[in-house]
């Protein structure tokens, strides 16, 4: 069932042009900044972008930062609302069932589907950043945020716990849209009720009113991947975005599971 | 054939909300039978078909496929079992043999070596040799329905659950599944087969069960169903002397007389005696026709549609 799921991922075109867009708008940016030369002034615009002038070695993290707001999650919500949904739009899901793959194992399938589009869509979109930063603007040792200079070492490690921290909070955004798609039969209304669920958090997370329940948005530690560039690492908000996505990816799998062990398949 | 209810209800309820979609529904498939699960639309096959699969959950009562709980066994079950729901379901971008390399590969049984072979087999069986390789979005109705029959038949299942498969086929493609269906039947393979066309189950199924707003109302051999109604039509150039004989004979009613054809109703005397008193008081009788009613009046009759012969009371009540 699983390398079935991996197969269709993979000969399915969507996947991939998915993927192409998201490492395209990097290159984008970085093109139109080679070009003009013009970067953000230092502390306004997108994180690390104005620092990628002088040195490719960030643009990785530049790149991530750039595609993490709206893109990425939209990708992946478009991705793993299609899951469930989308086989019952297709009126598969019920020849899957009866063929016979059980419930559990579907759903099982179609997460492993998911954890391995979000990885490769942020591997894929920190790697091509990788090879246009470093033609484009050259490596050198990597200024901190902080002032300090990071080893080139040190920040081969730094962008992969970045990777890997993108990678587990756009989990957070899949398994909310994995939750959404058993509920529904149409794979557009899955994708819309995932970021619906992620605008509100966002605008929440802009609103001093909501200050009390701001540490608990879903949003709201996304781009704290930036405190793993300072010297030394501020591990705090890092580590409090690894654990809120950990009980979000928990509590939306299990509603997940919950909702489609037991649903009756009308579709 | 053997006694093995291959499909037993027992007492199958199911409720969505306030609507009673199916209500306390005993079905039995025996080994061996072509079955027809007839109903007028909304009555509730499509729920119960879904639910002899375990894909909606019984509200009450039970379901048991191959002598096993469903859907508890549906792992095992199911194995055996091949079926079109409500229309088949595929990837369209992908092609039919994708397809079907891909739904056979997502479960178990079945070897990968031999998959090629089977699609293959599956693909010759229902006509779509020719076009496995087209994307199926190309693909016709009717294309999309052999597809889905295709699918069904992979592995070779002891049991077949159709809803209507013949949806959306021309008069030849209908024919040609038909005759897969009975020529699956006579291979030894059972066939519940869920369908409006009430001509089609006529034609081939031996045994079928009517419901109606979720309640079954009949379940019988076709043949049952289709008991003689007692009237016969006689057919002679001297229809005033036939019916001037016949009324003399004990248990004959006089029913129509048009032309040269006379009807009469049998109530305790045979088709025989009556052609007997006939032929021996002289009345050349051409033709004397023991009329049956068609599956359609059954129908009507008993899903309270308008039966235009009047015709009530007739018919067997096959429901207990």
């Amino acid at each position: 069932m699983l390398l079935v799921e991996l197969r269709k991922l993979v000969r399915r075109p969507r996947t991939w042009v998915s993927i192409g867009l998201l490492a395209g708008l990097p290159t984008l940016v970085a093109v139109f900044l080679k070009i003009t030369g013009i970067g953000p002034r230092p502390g306004e615009g997108p994180a690390f972008l104005g620092a990628v002038l002088s040195n490719g070695a960030l643009f990785p993290a530049a790149a991530l930062a750039l595609v993490l707001p709206l893109f990425l999650p939209v990708a992946v919500s478009v991705m793993a609302g299609d899951t469930v949904a989308g086989e019952a739009d297709h009126g598969t899901l019920r020849y899957l069932l009866i063929r016979p793959v059980g419930r559990t194992r579907l759903l099982v399938a179609k997460l492993v589907v998911t954890i391995v589009f979000v990885f490769l869509a942020v591997v894929v979109v920190a790697a091509v950043a990788f090879v246009v930063g470093a033609t484009m603007f050259g490596v050198k040792p990597l200024p901190s945020v902080s002032g300090q200079t990071i080893p080139a070492q040190d920040a081969t490690w730094r962008t992969v716990v970045t990777v890997v921290y993108v990678a587990w909070s756009m989990l957070g955004v899949g398994s909310i849209a994995l939750f959404a798609s058993t509920l529904t039969d149409s794979p557009l209304a899955a994708a819309l009720g995932a970021l619906a669920a992620l605008v509100t958090s966002q605008v929440l997370d802009l609103l001093d009113a909501a200050a009390s329940v701001k540490p608990y948005l879903p949003t709201h530690y996304w781009l704290s991947f930036v405190d793993l560039f300072r010297v030394p690492i501020l591990w705090h908000n890092v580590s409090r975005g690894f654990a809120l996505q950990a009980v979000y990816i928990a509590v939306f799998l299990g509603a997940a599971w919950a909702n489609f062990a037991t649903k009756d398949v009308k579709s | 054939m053997s006694d093995l209810a291959v499909i037993r209800t027992e007492g199958l309820t199911k409720r969505f909300g306030a609507v009673e979609a199916v209500r306390d529904l005993d079905l039995e498939v025996h080994e061996g039978d072509l079955f027809g699960f007839l109903g007028p639309n909304g009555s509730g096959k499509t729920t119960t078909v879904r639910m002899l699969l375990g894909l909606v959950f019984p509200t009450a009562g039970r379901v048991e496929l191959l002598g096993q709980p469903m859907p508890r066994a549906g792992r095992t079950v199911l194995r055996e079992v091949g079926s079109l729901v409500e229309g088949p379901g595929f990837y369209p971008h992908l092609s039919g043999r994708a397809n079907l390399s891909l739904i056979d590969a997502a479960g178990p049984g079945g070897h990968r070596a031999d998959r090629r072979r089977r699609v293959a087999e599956a693909l010759e069986r229902v006509g779509l040799a020719e076009v496995g390789r087209r994307p199926v979005k190309a693909y016709s109705t009717g294309m999309r329905q052999r597809l889905g029959l295709a699918a069904a038949l992979l592995r070779s299942p002891r049991l077949l659950v159709l809803d209507e498969p013949t949806n959306g086929l021309d008069p030849q493609g209908m024919r040609d599944i038909r005759d897969l269906v009975v020529e699956l039947v006579d291979g030894g393979t059972t066939v519940f087969l869920s369908s409006h066309l009430l001509a089609e189950v006529e034609q081939i199924c031996t045994r079928a069960a009517i419901v109606n707003r979720g309640r079954l109302v009949a379940q019988d051999r076709v043949e049952a169903l289709l008991a003689p109604t007692g009237r016969v039509r006689i057919t002679t150039p001297d229809p005033g002397r036939a019916s001037e004989l016949a009324s003399g004979l004990p248990g004959v009613g006089l029913g129509e007389w048009r032309g040269e054809r006379l009807t009469v109703q049998l109530d305790g005397t045979s088709p025989e005696a009556l052609n007997r008193h006939l032929v021996a008081g002289g009345v050349p009788v051409r033709e004397l026709v023991v009329e049956r009613p068609s599956l359609e009046d059954v129908f009507l009759e008993l899903t309270g549609g308008d039966s235009a012969d009047g015709r009530r009371g007739e018919v067997p009540d096959a429901a207990g």
